[in-house]
């Protein structure tokens, strides 16, 4: 049985209909990644999973459990973390207390959890009493990934990962992607990168319109004529 | 031909904006504040002993108005909006300590103080009370009109309400006039600091309880989970709710603490002077005034506004009529925002 299974959701902000009859599933360990152009309701689809906005319609289920319309903090206490595309740290906080704040539901020391994500980004450990709102896009999103960690989450859901950052540091997230896979963290990611995230994805979804238009194996994806033409630049 | 010579320096003028749009510019301009007031009370001849004692009731006024503002800016930070009500709810600090202290036994003076010990219960019982009673506005008004999405200037209408209907209350039940905690026991300043200056002991009690407060409200932000995830819920309340903080529980609080340290406020105020319905309603423009000099949302910035305004406010009575000291303190805010929009406190360009 899949971790997370999205059937049939539809959903929009306000009157506006963004998504329309969106369905994927995201199975233990995997790493599974979304394409699609601007607009295609990528985004959107991770804010409905996340109950950040309230599917209007179809089921969301993780891990055995119906979570669609539950609140943000109820969700994250199953195990499902979030890292947004922007906005994804506390500027005016710390590191050390930005990672406090991924771990606020656990009771007791966090000494140990937050050792992990140091571990994970020695950069981190080095700046850790430093404002997060002054600290470079790239050692941002190693907070923003850090803080979602902290709850040692079965599956992390990432916004666009490497939007806006530089190609060096590009290819740092996504190596550290591939480590918190490694170490059993299933990923659902979103991405405008798209050969890049396909290359690392067991498999795809191909989102235009709010709609699914194809799915497949990462490899599938990459060598679809049309997904190439579309998405990979040729 | 000749080339006009291209000047790549900034000009001078330009350097001084600079200048002053930094953080340092903004200490600048408070000193160059306080140097005109320090002139202008040197050109009226005000003997140095009465500045010295002026600023030092400046320094108790500040710290008076510190603790209400802090609980503004914790307000505005958590839950953007502007709340109205806030001086009102110092008024209703100082009614709910008059009426607890009209109901227990009246003991002993303490000391060189003009209140025995069921002064500070009342204290006590005044924060509590105003702590719930803005939760239960926070519970009955404004969670209903965020609930509705509701524009903040509407919601700041509404807190203008509920400062009307907090003071229609304290009228109805205690009358127009002037209370006082201790009617007709004497209070002389007999408290002798330095420099031959003398205060009254209740006045140095208000000034140690307001840095008691203020170490209570560092301690609480930098050092509890409660804190950390108020400061994380005023930067950023959705990547509050995404780390699994409960932010509902978070305002709750946020309101309980806000109230509270308004009625300690409201409290403290009415020992220095007198109690009046309106008296926190004249001391809101002073509160915001902290608040916004400080950056909105920053509680480091509200105290130092706060104390900023509340020795500006006196010293400048040296030479001024008191009545104008609420101007004095918009006067110097109005100075540092031109210069500096975001306040004392905040980065440039945001």
């Amino acid at each position: 049985m899949a971790l997370l299974e999205v059937r049939g959701v539809t959903s929009g902000y306000g009157q506006m209909e963004v998504l329309h009859d969106i369905s994927l599933e995201v199975g233990s360990g995997e790493i599974v990644s979304i394409i699609g152009p601007n607009g295609a309701g990528k985004s959107t689809a991770m804010k409905a999973v996340f109950g950040l906005l309230k599917p209007w319609q179809g089921e969301i289920v993780f891990d055995g459990k119906q979570i669609g319309g539950l609140s943000p903090d109820r969700i994250v206490q199953l195990g499902l973390c979030f890292v947004p595309q922007v906005e994804n740290v506390f500027p005016n906080l710390t590191v050390d207390e930005n990672l406090d704040m991924g771990g606020y539901l656990v009771r007791g020391s966090l000494a140990a959890r937050k050792q992990r994500i140091f571990d994970m980004f020695p950069r981190l450990a080095e700046r850790r009493r430093q404002r997060a709102g002054k600290m470079s896009g790239g050692e941002r999103q190693m907070v923003a990934m850090g803080r979602a960690l902290m709850l040692e989450p079965r599956l992390l859901m990432l916004d666009e990962p490497s939007a806006g950052l530089a190609p060096l540091m590009v290819d740092v997230i996504f190596e550290t992607i591939r480590t918190i896979n490694d170490a059993g963290v299933a990923v659902l990611m979103v991405e405008q990168n798209a050969r890049k995230s396909l290359e690392l994805a067991d498999r795809g979804y191909v989102l235009a319109t709010g709609r699914n238009q194809l799915d497949g194996n990462g490899d599938e994806l990459l060598d679809n004529p049309e997904v190439a033409r579309l998405y990979l630049g040729g | 031909m000749t080339e006009t010579p291209v000047n790549l320096q900034p000009r001078p003028i330009e350097r001084i904006r600079t200048l002053m749009a930094s953080r340092l510019g903004g200490v600048i301009l408070l000193l160059m504040v306080f140097a005109i007031i320090l002139i202008a009370t040197l050109v009226k001849g005000v003997p140095t002993q009465q500045l010295v004692s002026l600023t030092v009731r400046g320094l108790m006024l500040g710290g008076i108005i510190a603790l209400g503002a802090i609980g503004l800016t914790l307000i505005s930070g958590v839950l953007k909006m502007a709340n109205f009500a806030h001086g009102d709810f110092m008024s209703l600090g100082a009614y709910m300590a008059l009426l607890a202290i009209a109901l227990l036994p009246t003991g002993q003076p303490m000391g060189p103080f003009s209140f025995g010990p069921e002064f500070l219960a009342a204290l006590l019982f005044a924060m509590l009370v105003v702590g719930f009673i803005a939760w239960l506005f926070d519970r009955f008004i404004y969670r209903r009109l965020r609930a509705r999405r509701t524009m903040s200037v509407v919601i700041a209408m509404a807190s203008l309400g509920v400062a009307l209907l907090v003071r229609s209350l304290i009228y109805i039940s205690w009358g127009g006039d002037f209370s006082f905690f201790y009617t007709g026991r004497a209070r002389p300043a007999t408290a002798e600091l330095f420099m031959g200056i003398r205060v009254r002991p209740d006045q140095l009690f208000i000034l140690g309880l307001a840095v008691v407060f203020i170490i209570m409200i560092w301690f609480v932000l930098e050092r509890t989970r409660l804190g950390k995830a108020m400061r994380a819920t005023a930067d950023n309340p959705d990547l509050a709710r995404i780390s699994g903080i409960n932010t509902d529980r978070v305002v709750m609080w946020t309101w309980f603490i806000g109230g509270a340290l308004a009625g300690a406020s409201g409290v403290m105020y009415g020992l220095d002077a007198q109690l009046r319905p309106e008296m926190g309603w004249f001391l809101l423009l002073p509160l915001f005034a902290s608040v916004i000099l400080g950056t909105l949302g920053n509680p480091y910035g509200a105290l130092v506004g706060a104390l900023v305004i509340g020795v500006a406010w006196q010293v400048s009575s040296a030479f001024l009529n008191p009545a104008y000291g609420p101007a004095v303190a918009f006067v110097v805010m109005i100075i540092v925002l031109l210069f500096r929009p975001q306040g004392l406190f905040g980065k440039a360009g945001s």
